[in-house]
């Protein structure tokens, strides 16, 4: 199949940036990275630059590939990421356009490389239990209903890639973060410290620039994890009850 | 926002039940009698003035975030733009809150000006019943809502409210947290068949005068 | 030299316990004026770095990823090992460590494999409480499941994604230890040489990958934690950005490299499909728990599957022959990795294969459909069931065990494996071997540690399912946190170290050299080419089975493909910006020594044992023929210089505790 990509190039944060078009020839089998290494050896074979984007695991699990594909983060496959998405997807003849993740929070590095670490910070700021090692009791001591643990598995699920802020149109980050503070505040060993999580997580939140939600909820469908927007529901119910509580 | 828009639903279907007096066949006894109950009685003048602050809260309020958010979406905007909700959601009205929010605005302002600004100037006509004075509001509404052109614009404008209901009544749920799994298809429906009935309802009424009188 | 594996004496069972209680100390206040750089943010290094942090050392931890939780630990799905004998099945941590060692096929240290089965159990208590939703049953107790080579259910699970929620609870526990102060935190940074001052380990050098910086970086020890080289092969299920750079420049100052032919080729990955593919992707071994595996009977069946005239489901139940269940009777389909990988290359050599490359075998689960079905009718009450009826509910369960894996695998390949069995054939997956470390997990190197799949301690010849996770966080949750201490009590009374040292200089001159040297080449050939041919010389030569002639070819193949690399290679862009593709050209560099050192071992190796199978030593039925009288020991190669055939050190293994037998799985 013949396709023509509408690539973003950008040189890093402070160039304008602009698209660039490049044929390729692809075939059905090939993820869309795939398709991009064939382009990129194109480039590199006529000494040009290649394109950068980010991958690793290419098993849809690291959440290191980051684009966003004809106007969707991830591309047009429901709960897919772009690593999992298959060439099949498309036709002969198709044009496709390539961006980055587009968000204040997350600014380009070069081409659709963004930078994340806003997310790191998030957590750093409160997406943890304060447990150190050798201080835990025995694994069954703490029983979690089945359940409970699956819910819980449901929002620690997020691989972190950020296509929630690229989908959302206030490039907000409520599901990433409602869906950590959903995690551990489900279980039984992370309700302990929820009050002071969710209050740090949304402060920091708010500090890295992402906007607010408005409930469009196209964080949800764009989610290759398929999270909930239930987590932000219930993040919200543990923000207002954290206001309300006079604890630290 | 939820809080605000929570209250101005209420509100709503108080007014909408008002208005309703509307359509009497009574020269409008009625309704300026449930005028002059609305702006003489004590709590609902209270009440009154905390419509008018949640109002211009919730205005404010929307504006801002609306600013903010399309800050935090930076200057570039993808070149193919494509909005996919959840399941049963309406995306694109979500995304448009803040448009519908401001139309709605303007028809507010022309709104109070037509009739509530008037009665509070007064310089409307009076009308007696069993002795006593009331404004008679009712003239100026059938003089509107006689004219086509307001007919449109009310009707018009009842369409902006209920859409931006439509969003707006499940949303305020979702942002106080209360979803569930149980409730929340319950939630949603009421909010939609909420929605319906006070942009029909507030938009039969100039159709039906302009329909009787014109 | 004599290599000194530091084993504490006593007996086995009491070894840990005693040598902890003994060793020497860093106090509170000491720890405070100390400072360890973690390289690699996995599961080692993330739970090395958290609980350093927690000690209140100065911790400086470094991931070339945009954030710590990209490590490939992520993509582990199976599950984690631990000896708590939940089941009531008769495990035990001497059970855990006699079938690892058996499992490693009697190539690792006894004392080493003991300590890791005695502290697996606290692994599962700490990770509990860090709030990893590992499964439940009803009434709220922890699952398990049992994994390859075991007759045991000791495996904990999070659905098919237990790598990513151990690595997020790692990777929280480091995130606290940020917040506190106690972890600095350097992402998009690659270590590109350690730093030794007096023969110590003290620094490194990293290149941040967005400016494209050369840094300088010291510290009072260095700990890697920098995973496998399973990318020597090109096509691996390890991550695209898997590399052996941190280890392999350790190995240029002087560490020595352990076992480096010690390969796991995993037996369920979904097999290649043409040229551009650029990586594997495994199915998680769970799937053997209820997928059989099988080839047609007939050759001439798998020639007709293979060209499309025949599928799966026109060959009669009596033309399968299901090779592993007749092979090894008593574990079936849940042989240990390396005799199930080595059995369907054989069906496959005998012109079996079931996908076009002819590199390919059936999973099924249609059995396991059925039986499920038949359970669940039974529980629902339901009489006389029809077939679709036990099929649908039988669907049902085995979407509810392995629903993630089954979509995976549909994306990928766009059949649905529910109604048509799994293809699937053995990939590259992990690597045994690794930095030689003593028991504290430090290389010959004072100062610095190994953890880790980087380093190559506890696997031996062959790792077994659900191992690799519990080895991670063992080393880094509860090993290193107190052998760190045997070095840094020493050196409580060194100052912090001036990165304007004289070796700092010049291991800084080294990397800017070879980094320009690269971008400086102006050949034609990309990169990527370069990777891919290697990568096939490594597997067709030093892949699942190996020969005397085959290795030495593949010396010589890869000697040339280094010489024509570094005339031919183009690498586009320059130093001082992002450059992924200066980034890989230095890595496969790397990779262009280390894979000759594979063979190298390969080669020196006259023996089959786990993962390493040469063809001149077999049994009669085709199993794998070890030889214990010569070849029980570590061989630790030292790097002299590039040219020059490396020093085998050996380090001879003792087995006190386990006699040493002929690995049966029959």
């Amino acid at each position: 199949m013949k396709l023509t990509l509408k690539v973003w190039r950008q040189k890093d944060a402070k160039d304008k940036g602009r698209f660039e078009t490049h044929q390729v020839e692809a075939n059905e089998h090939m993820s869309f990275l795939e398709m991009l290494d064939v382009m990129n050896e194109q480039l590199v074979s006529e000494k040009k630059e290649p394109v950068a984007f980010e991958h690793d695991c290419r098993e849809g699990i690291c959440g290191a590939c980051s684009m966003v594909i004809n106007g969707q983060p991830h591309g047009p496959q429901k709960t897919t990421t772009t690593c999992q998405l298959h060439m099949r997807h498309f036709k002969d003849g198709d044009t496709i356009y390539i961006e980055p993740f587009r968000a204040k929070g997350f600014p380009v590095i070069k081409d659709l490389v963004v930078d994340r670490s806003a997310f790191d910070r998030i957590i750093q700021a409160g997406g943890f239990i304060s447990v150190s090692t050798g201080q835990p009791v025995d694994g069954n001591a703490l029983l979690v209903p089945k359940d409970v643990a699956s819910k819980a598995f449901d929002a620690a699920a997020c691989i972190g890639c950020g296509a929630c802020v690229a989908a959302c149109p206030n490039a907000s980050a409520m599901l990433f973060v409602s869906a950590k503070v959903s995690h551990l505040a489900l279980l039984p060993q992370g309700k302990v410290e929820a009050t002071r999580r969710v209050r740090n997580m949304v402060r920091q939140m708010d500090e890295e620039g992402f906007g607010n939600c408005s409930n469009v909820t196209a964080c949800e469908a764009e989610c290759p994890k398929g999270i909930s927007i239930e987590n932000i529901a219930r993040m919200n119910r543990e923000y207002l009850c954290a206001s309300f509580s006079s604890e630290e | 926002m939820s809080l605000t828009g929570l209250f101005l639903i209420v509100f709503l279907l108080v007014h909408l039940a008002g208005n309703l007096q509307l359509l009497h066949h009574d020269g409008g006894e009625a309704f300026n009698r449930y005028a002059k109950f609305m702006t003489t009685n004590p709590l609902i003048k209270t009440v009154s003035y905390l419509l008018y602050t949640f109002i211009l809260m919730h205005a404010i309020q929307g504006w801002m975030l609306w600013s903010k958010n399309r800050a935090a979406r930076g200057n570039q905007r993808y070149a193919v733009h494509v909005l996919r909700g959840a399941e049963g959601q309406s995306p694109k009205v979500a995304s448009r809150m803040g448009w519908l929010g401001t139309i709605i605005f303007i028809f507010l302002l022309v709104h109070l000006y037509q009739f509530w600004l008037q009665m509070k100037m007064g310089v409307l006509p009076t009308v007696e019943y069993d002795g006593v004075t009331v404004n008679n509001l009712y003239l100026p509404v059938k003089e509107a809502y006689t004219d086509l052109g307001f007919v449109i614009f009310y009707v018009v404008s009842m369409y902006v409210v209920g859409v931006h209901l439509w969003h707006g009544f499940q949303s305020s749920f979702q942002t106080l947290g209360l979803n569930h799994r149980k409730y929340t298809p319950a939630i949603r429906f009421i909010g939609k068949a909420y929605s319906i009935l006070v942009a029909v309802g507030f938009a039969l009424i100039p159709i039906i005068f302009y329909l009787r009188y014109a | 030299m004599q290599l000194e594996g530091k084993i504490p004496p006593g007996q086995l069972a009491e070894k840990w316990t005693q040598y902890k209680s003994t060793m020497p100390l860093v106090s509170p206040d000491n720890k405070r004026r100390l400072d360890i750089i973690v390289v690699g943010t996995g599961l080692a290094g993330a739970s090395a770095a958290a609980s350093l942090g927690e000690l209140g050392y100065n911790v400086k931890v470094f991931t070339f990823h945009d954030s710590p939780r990209r490590a490939h630990s992520i993509a582990a799905q199976g599950g984690i090992n631990a000896a708590k004998n939940y089941r009531n099945d008769g495990d035990s941590v001497y059970r855990l460590f006699y079938d690892t060692v058996k499992g490693g096929d009697y190539r690792s240290r006894e004392a080493n494999v003991y300590r890791l089965s005695e502290v697996s159990a606290n692994i599962i208590d700490q990770c509990v409480a860090q709030g990893v939703p590992f499964a439940r049953e009803y009434g709220g107790y922890l699952d398990n499941r049992s994994f390859g080579g075991v007759q045991v259910q000791r495996t904990f699970y999070a659905r098919g994604q237990t790598g990513q929620q151990l690595l997020i609870g790692a990777y929280q526990a480091m995130s606290r230890q940020v917040s506190l102060g106690n972890v600095t935190l350097f992402n998009r940074h690659e270590m590109l040489d350690v730093v030794l001052i007096d023969g110590k380990a003290r620094g490194i050098i990293a290149r941040n990958l967005v400016t494209g910086e050369i840094e300088r970086h010291s510290a009072h020890c260095v700990i890697l934690a920098t995973g496998g080289y399973g990318n020597v092969f090109y096509l691996s299920t390890n991550a695209m950005n898997c590399n052996v750079t941190a280890a392999w420049r350790a190995v240029k100052r002087g560490a020595f490299m352990a076992n480096p032919c010690f390969t796991q080729i995993h037996p369920t990955c979904i097999p290649q499909y043409g040229e551009y593919q650029s990586k594997l992707t495994l199915m998680s071994e769970s799937l053997r728990n209820d997928g059989r595996v099988w080839v047609p009977k007939k050759v001439e069946d798998a020639k007709a599957i293979r060209e499309g005239r025949k599928t799966a489901n026109d060959i009669p139940e009596e033309d399968r022959d299901y090779y592993l269940e007749r092979r090894y009777p008593a574990f079936g389909n849940l042989v240990p990795r390396d005799v199930a990988s080595r059995a369907a290359k054989v069906e496959c050599d005998a012109g079996k294969g079931i996908v076009p490359t002819g590199l390919g075998v059936y999973l099924d689960f249609a059995s396991a459909i059925a039986r499920y079905g038949k359970s669940k009718a039974h529980s629902m009450g339901l009489e006389n069931p029809d077939a679709d009826t036990i099929r649908k509910l039988g669907e049902e369960v085995v979407e509810e065990k392995y629903g993630n894996l089954f979509e995976m695998y549909e994306k990928i390949t766009g059949e649905n494996p529910y109604k048509t069995p799994m293809k699937i054939y053995p990939a590259v997956h992990y690597t045994m071997g690794g930095l030689w470390v003593d028991y504290n997990l430090e290389t010959n190197v004072p100062g610095l540690f190994a953890l880790g799949e980087c380093n190559f301690s506890d696997h031996g010849a062959n790792r077994l399912g659900a191992s690799a996770l519990m080895q991670g966080l063992a080393d880094g949750y509860f090993v290193i946190p107190y052998t760190v201490g045997t070095f840094l009590s020493k050196e409580i009374r060194t100052p912090k170290f001036s990165t304007d040292a004289p070796e700092f200089e010049e291991a800084e001159k080294a990397v800017t050299e070879r980094l320009t040297k690269l971008l400086d080449n102006n050949g034609s050939q990309s990169v990527e080419s370069f990777h891919r041919r290697l990568g096939k010389i490594m597997w067709e030569y030093c892949g699942m089975s190996r020969n005397e002639e085959g290795l030495k070819k593949a010396m010589g193949l890869i000697r040339e493909l280094r010489e024509e690399y570094h005339k031919e290679v183009y690498v586009p862009g320059s130093m001082n910006e992002y450059n992924p593709e200066l980034e890989k050209a230095h890595r496969v560099a790397d990779f262009m020594e280390l894979g000759e050192l594979m063979c190298l071992d390969a080669l020196s190796r006259n023996e089959s044992c786990g993962g390493h199978f040469r063809e001149e030593y077999q049994t009669e039925e085709g199993e794998a023929l070890r030889d214990d009288k010569n070849y029980a020991y570590v061989a630790a190669w030292e790097w002299t210089d590039t040219g020059k055939e490396p020093r085998l050190y050996k380090e001879p293994l003792k087995f006190e505790a386990v006699e040493l037998k002929t690995r049966s799985y029959k």
